[in-house]
């Protein structure tokens, strides 16, 4: 009777996948937070990646009705190197070492955070959460796009179809120069040795005898010599590379000024990365282009983009006056997809609105392929918004604008954006 | 080729199903020869992540959802992937047929190691222990858990996922305090359980109610209702207490509660025989590995690899070692039966004093009866010998909060050798280890407060966290929760009150 072996390993792997996303539901509040700090660390681009998340251990520990460390106690230990019945000792027993930690985290109580790692998909999907985006996007923008599968050299593995014969056999004969080559210069010297011989003494003399024997061994060996090994065997390597094959440029503005505090800044963040996530389905190459701007502006890098800080006041139509000047210097050409975000406290000099409404309508809206503009604030409208509302009315297609107090308004701004793209 | 394989010629460390098959059908012949009896079993080849999944849910190849299991899967993934502890090379389940998880990863030496461990060591234990063989339906085993994730499943669609979870919550909260410690309980099987399961939930729910009847009383029965406690005995299982009484349940929770108890209470056996269920494990694949190499049918390298498996697994750390975590059950456990063999076959004076009986006996059956008949406590009570505690250099030390140092009691000496065997023995007794907590009243007639006891030994207290499970109970109970405090001399005391936070009504 033989046992009974069952290959469980293309079972399902993922038996605890349930178990997990209950968790993941069950501590929404802290991961939440834990992803709000990611998001504010994280480059607007890197949003592909998980997330390393730690939660407060006392959090989700999980209660039962146990012992205190007081009142008496006795234990048997292993290894008395040094004690007597009788001796007093201080404590702990054996100053610190390993008693003291296993009792930390047997009780579950270390103040350690308990850390793990939320997966890409677990990660969007708690960021789209709180953006409030409606679920048809949400599975749009989180699907990896359609592949194509590419050439890409040779492998070791594969599937039989794949095999390149020429790599194959061009492997197998330099493997057989390799081994075979010394140990045939070897044969042929025992044989010239063996004829020499054989011209002198008589057939059956020791020496000729073991020279035979050496020629009959090292043929057997020569002749184990495979023609092709498993190990010379070369396949055809095809990678897939995703579809979408267009290239786009984003351009974040950002009002530097005083006003714009952390809160508001990371609240801008959020907005560029949704545009970014959005332009990252539709487009195989994205530059960014980030300028920032209080009464002069300047293209910065990402990390001088979101944590710097400026003072004094605020001409907005330098920001839009740079980013003409750097479309018509790098991206005039038509494979460009120009893409503008903006983001203020709508704060602005008043002679300066009226130039940023001209500049929007003349230069650059008739380039791009999308503007949005928030306005981060609490306060009411002024001249900026209100010059921005007429703009909107003449190019209601390309221009989106919103007034935003929490993270689930940034979503409207980009609603055409999305319909028109989905469609 | 043509020709079977031999044995000791298999030069590779990969395994094949073959060769598994091969060592399988020589382990088992030479574990027939020793007399080990088992169940059917069955080796089933698993992956890494498969292991973990394993982990996370006790083993059990079904399991109800639960967010604390996904917690624990977490848990080991974080450590197993920064290296902090490599995976359990086996996980063997105690059902019938007796199924074994092979690691793909480990090599045809290791997964022999585990086949004589798991198959055949814990395999003979489940089936031989009386504790198993009380307690446990090695052959319904898989089917009610099978029933209790349908169920659970059903629940969490019919009444929410937060409801349940809420729910299963509790119930592992008093989870080590759910178990019957003396008592029998019934066998599980699927059918059964099924067909009973409506039956009982409307008696149970027929019964509760009749507790809390509101007729009014005749004036002769008023009297003499103060001394009336309910229950009239304390009740130590509070999730047995629960599931009965508690009045604010519906059915489909109590039934949940239930089967919370019944799994753990399935578990309890192997809490309780932990170091010898190991030990026999570790002797056995120790002897039949052994012997195949003396038949000659092991090569140098194969042992060799088997050995350094085996001996990390039964290291045990001095006490000032940065590694030391307690007592390892793998090293006490497999000396024990090793030593208790050795008396058996190589009695010296010390052995013939201490243990008359057993001393030149034949070792098959002595080992027998003991895995038969003792769970660790009682073991290591009956089977310590002073050698073995001069070998682990054991000592017992008292540690006394009102005292400013620890003292040591009794060390592995003459004057110490009982004194630290019967100290360790008690170190395993589970009834010590969790608190001696009882359901001591509810008040019947008045606002149908629970008041659950804890009696203390040794002035040893209630840790922080019993209060956030004393909560849990106060949900379950669905009224006024008290906690008292009763030391030896009889003096009570309130430690604290829950009132449980408002249920939603249906």
């Amino acid at each position: 009777m033989t046992v009974r072996i069952v290959d469980r390993r293309q079972d399902s792997k993922n038996k605890s996948s349930i178990n997990r996303s209950r968790f993941i539901r069950r501590f929404k509040g802290q991961i939440r937070k834990a992803v709000a700090d990611a998001i504010a660390r994280r480059g607007i681009r890197d949003l592909d990646n998980g997330e390393k998340i730690g939660i407060p251990s006392r959090d989700i520990s999980e209660p039962q009705f146990r012992h205190s460390r007081s009142g008496i106690r006795e234990n048997v230990h292993p290894g008395n190197d040094r004690f007597l019945p009788g001796d007093e000792v201080d404590r702990p027993l054996d100053g610190g070492g390993g008693q003291g930690r296993g009792q930390a985290s047997k009780e579950g109580e270390g103040i350690d955070d308990f850390v793990f790692t939320l997966s890409r998909d677990e990660f969007l999907d708690i960021f789209f959460d709180e953006l409030a985006l409606p679920n048809l996007i949400k599975r749009q923008l989180a699907k990896i796009e359609e592949y194509r599968r590419v050439r890409a050299g040779y492998t070791h593995t594969g599937v039989p179809t794949n095999i390149n014969l020429i790599r194959t056999m061009r492997g197998a004969t330099g493997r057989r120069i390799a081994t075979v080559g010394p140990q045939a210069s070897r044969l042929r010297e025992l044989q010239e040795e063996l004829e020499k011989l054989l011209a002198l003494r008589p057939d059956d003399d020791p020496e000729v005898k073991r020279l035979e024997r050496e020629i009959a061994a090292l043929r057997a060996r020569l002749g184990t010599v495979p023609f092709i090994d498993t190990f010379d065997l070369r396949y055809n390597a095809r990678i897939r590379i995703p579809e979408p094959s267009t290239q786009a440029v984003m351009f974040c503005l950002m009002d530097v000024s005083g006003s714009m505090d952390e809160g508001k800044k990371q609240m801008a963040k959020r907005f560029f990365m949704l545009l970014y996530l959005f332009l990252h389905r539709a487009y195989e190459h994205i530059e960014v282009v980030f300028i920032r701007h209080h009464t002069a502006a300047e293209e910065v890098d990402e990390d001088n983009f979101f944590h710097s800080r400026e003072t004094g006041g605020t001409i907005v139509s330098s920001a839009l006056k740079l980013m003409r000047d750097i479309i018509q210097e790098r991206y005039m050409s038509s494979v460009w997809n120009i893409y503008g975000a903006q983001a203020s406290d709508g704060d602005n000099w008043s002679d300066d609105s009226p130039q940023c409404r001209e500049l929007l309508s003349a230069a650059i809206l008739p380039a791009v392929q999308y503007f949005a503009y928030i306005e981060i604030t609490d306060g009411e409208p002024q001249n900026l918004w209100l010059e921005y509302e007429t703009v909107r009315d003449f190019h209601p297609d390309v221009f989106a604008m919103q007034r935003i107090a929490e993270a689930t308004d940034i979503y409207p701004v980009f609603r055409e954006l999305f319909k028109k793209r989905l469609v | 080729m043509g020709k079977k394989p031999s044995f000791a010629s298999t030069q590779s460390s990969e395994w094949t199903v073959e060769a598994i098959e091969h060592y399988d059908l020589e382990i088992g012949r030479v574990a027939r020869n020793y007399g080990l009896d088992c169940y059917r079993h069955q080796l089933e080849i698993i992956t890494a992540e498969q292991m973990m999944d394993a982990y996370a849910s006790i083993g059990m190849p079904v399991y109800y959802h639960h967010w604390s299991f996904g917690k624990h899967f977490l848990e080991t993934e974080n450590r197993y992937k920064r290296g902090q502890m490599g995976l359990a090379y086996e996980i063997v389940i105690n059902s019938d047929p007796c199924i074994a998880y092979l690691m793909e990863e480990n090599t045809l030496a290791m997964q022999a190691l585990v086949i004589a461990h798991a198959a055949y060591g814990h395999n003979s234990f489940f089936k031989g222990n009386h504790l198993f063989r009380q307690w446990t339906s090695a052959d319904a085993i898989v089917d009610y858990l099978i029933f209790a994730r349908n169920y659970i499943a059903e629940c969490e669609e019919r009444h929410g996922i937060d409801e349940v979870e809420r729910l299963i919550d509790a119930c592992h909260a008093l989870g080590n305090l759910g178990v019957d410690r003396y008592k029998r309980s019934p066998p599980l099987s699927l059918v059964k359980e099924q067909l009973r399961q409506k039956e009982r939930a409307e008696y149970l729910q027929a019964q509760v109610n009749d507790l809390w009847r509101t007729l009014p009383r005749s004036a002769l029965a008023e009297e003499p209702e103060t001394e009336h406690r309910f229950p009239a005995q304390p009740e130590e299982n509070l999730l047995y207490f629960i599931e009965k009484n508690a009045p604010l349940l519906e059915p489909w929770q109590r039934e949940i509660v239930r089967i919370v108890r019944k799994i753990n209470q399935y578990f309890y056996p192997q809490r309780q025989t932990q170091v010898m269920n190991e030990g026999w494990a570790c002797f056995w694949h120790y002897t039949l590995l052994n012997t195949l190499y003396d038949e000659g049918k092991l090569s140098d390298g194969f042992m060799f690899e088997f050995l350094q498996s085996h001996t990390n697994v039964v290291y045990q750390p001095p006490y000032n070692s940065p590694y030391y975590s307690g007592i390892n059950p793998y090293a006490l456990g497999f000396n024990l039966w090793q030593d208790l063999r050795r008396i058996c076959e190589n009695p010296d004076d010390e052995d013939r004093e201490w243990f008359p009986d057993i001393a030149g006996s034949d070792w098959r059956e002595t080992l027998n009866f003991a895995m038969a008949n003792f769970k660790d406590e009682s073991f290591i009570a009956q089977y310590l010998s002073p050698r073995l505690m001069r070998d682990f250099r054991f000592f017992a030390v008292l540690d006394d909060d009102s005292r400013s140092k620890l003292r040591i009691n009794a060390i592995h000496n003459e004057q110490g050798y009982r004194e630290l065997r019967q100290k360790l023995s008690e170190q395993y007794n589970l009834g010590s280890a969790d608190p001696n907590l009882q359901i001591w009243n509810v008040d019947l007639h008045g606002d149908r407060s629970l008041t659950l006891r804890h009696f203390t030994h040794r002035r040893r207290g209630l840790a922080e966290a019993s209060f956030a499970a004393l909560d849990h109970l106060a949900y379950l109970w669905g009224f006024t929760v008290r906690l008292e405090q009763q030391s030896p001399d009889g003096e009570v005391r309130l430690l604290g009150e829950r009132k449980p936070e408002r249920r939603r009504r249906f």
